[in-house]
């Protein structure tokens, strides 16, 4: 029975199992749009079906449903365990995931029946972004009010920059959405023209800093101090980076909206700020990983620690490469192309999901009463399979990108271009299939992981209580 | 005083903050609060605390 003197670990396991499940449902469909470039006989001729409805319906569903499932899980985990005090409300803690459930279901309906606002990354329309925005804000208190009831003196630096997370977002998420609506599925936005573009882009680029950074960082802070038994390596450094990061972020959007109408001093800035958010993404992938100083050897022998370490490996790649792509000169040849496809990824499964996936491993026999995985061996696997899968993503998307980028700017002596846009997308064949291999090895690897969090759950018991009372 | 000299003054004030950050984490004041912080997740009682207790475990 769950009373005032246990953890909510009720609402933890739910999001958790649905992280699993978003997971393989979200990559799914990410599988299936990499095939449909492939072979764009895949899409069977059924408007639905079709490329342009299923890419937003892929991206909300590995960010919002998969990432976000991951974020309330660990974040209701950690910020109850390290305030050692139960959650602020059992009853709103509910309703934050039956909401949060039915935005990602009206999601699903939505949007392959077309019915979009064409904001990347913000594409559902009014009547599910007001209820986004009464989930995440119930989302807040729950979370700020376990924050003040906490038990203890300090507010542990992960709870710092799930915070972060959970308030940037709020407001990010407010201001991008304003619009006028016209009927229930048909809204205008508020901004004109090129501030609509920048206030879509400072939406989008927070989203990627707030939304899959900082709360992942978050995560990084708990669960590898956590698995390698050991505390963080440099506290103050940790909080040097939580300033540094969120107040750099930002400002890096407009890179977004290079060579466009945007005023050209709006570019420069952005661009600039970019450049600086290497120095605290790297400050903290180094705190991350020195942590383990001393420790190294238990990567030999611990597959979740594996997961935790490699996807701070990605994070450190990908911030090293954002940045550079921020530069105009760069951007002129990587911008459009599937060089930024490739980014993407390399951020989303080598650091979003490889840190969610461990993170999930090292809760799942926690909350559900046993020692550990049902198969350790299993989870090597998985590991395995899924950072070669991310290797061929990214390689190929790497030579994918700047192979268009090349041929798009390639011109003959008398002005006119050397490539058609069709022979470009021709050259891109060997290179599709390959993402398609390296996506679908991924998803298997969450296959894997199913399986193997089905094995443990079934006929566990529940920990609602902890192990030191039912003994 | 026009409107971007306070925008220029309210970004030095920003930076000048910043530093002032980055001196309170490194005063050597700060240390034992934060390695008592560092160490919050490594020294988790299995079940949350009560009332009671906070008193009686408070320094």
């Amino acid at each position: 029975m769950e009373t005032a003197n246990t953890y909510n670990y009720k609402v933890v396991r739910q999001f958790a199992v649905m992280t699993i499940v978003w997971g393989i449902v979200g990559m799914t469909v990410g599988v299936l749009i990499a095939a449909q470039l492939v072979w764009p006989e895949l899409n069977f001729d059924t408007p639905w079906l079709t490329y342009s409805r299923l890419r937003p319906l892929h991206t909300n569903a590995v960010i919002f449903a998969f990432g976000g499932s991951a974020l309330f899980a660990t974040s209701y985990y950690v910020v109850q365990r390290t305030c050692q005090t139960r959650l602020f409300s059992d009853r709103l803690a509910a309703f934050t995931f039956w909401g949060w459930t039915l935005v990602i279901l009206l999601a699903a309906v939505s949007l392959p029946l077309g019915i979009t606002t064409s904001k990347e990354y913000a594409e559902l329309e009014w009547p599910i972004d007001l209820l986004i925005a009464v989930v995440w804000v119930s989302y807040a208190v729950v979370f700020f009010g376990t924050i003040m009831k906490r038990k203890v003196k300090h507010i542990y630096v992960a709870n710092w920059f799930y915070g972060a997370f959970i308030l940037t977002v709020a407001v990010l998420h407010i201001v991008n959405s304003m619009a006028l609506p016209v009927s229930l599925t048909k809204s205008y936005s508020l901004y004109p023209g090129a501030i609509d573009a920048m206030v879509q882009w400072w939406y989008g680029h927070n989203a990627v800093g707030f939304f899959l950074t900082a709360g992942f960082l978050g995560m990084m802070y708990y669960f590898i101090p956590k698995q390698a038994e050991r505390p963080v390596y440099s506290y103050r450094l940790s909080v040097v980076h939580f300033w540094a990061l969120i107040s750099t972020y930002m400002w890096a959007g407009p890179h977004h909206l290079h060579y466009t109408a945007l005023p050209d001093w709006a570019q420069s800035l952005g661009m600039v700020f970019s450049l600086i958010l290497l120095a605290p993404s790297w400050g903290g992938m180094i705190n991350g990983m020195m942590t383990l100083s001393g420790a190294w050897h238990k990567l030999r022998t611990d597959p979740i620690l594996k997961f935790l370490v490699v996807s701070l490996s990605f994070y450190g790649m990908s911030t090293f490469e954002g940045p550079m792509m921020a530069i105009k000169t760069v951007n002129a040849l990587s911008h459009y192309t599937d060089w930024t496809i490739g980014h993407v990824h390399s951020g989303a499964l080598g650091w979003v999901a490889l840190v969610s996936i461990g993170s999930i491993y090292f809760l799942i026999p926690k909350l559900f009463g046993k020692e550990q995985m049902y198969s350790v061996k299993l989870i090597d696997t998985h590991f395995w399979i899924a950072t070669v899968g991310i290797v061929l993503y990214i390689v190929s998307m790497w030579i994918a990108g700047i192979m268009q980028g090349l041929m798009w700017r390639a011109v003959n002596d008398d002005g006119t271009l050397t490539y058609s846009f069709v022979e470009s997308l021709k050259a891109m064949y060997p290179y599709y299939t390959v993402r398609f291999i390296g996506g679908l090895l991924f998803l298997s690897g969450m296959f894997i992981m199913a399986y193997n969090a089905f094995k443990t759950i079934s006929g566990a018991t529940p920990a609602t209580q902890p192990a030191t009372q039912t003994a | 005083m026009d409107l971007n000299d306070i925008r220029s003054w309210y970004t030095v004030v920003l930076f000048v903050v910043f530093i002032g950050i980055w001196a309170w984490a490194w005063s050597s004041k700060r240390k034992r609060d934060f390695t008592e912080a560092a160490n919050l997740p490594l020294n988790e009682p299995e079940f949350p605390r009560t009332e009671k207790m906070k008193e009686t475990e408070h320094e």
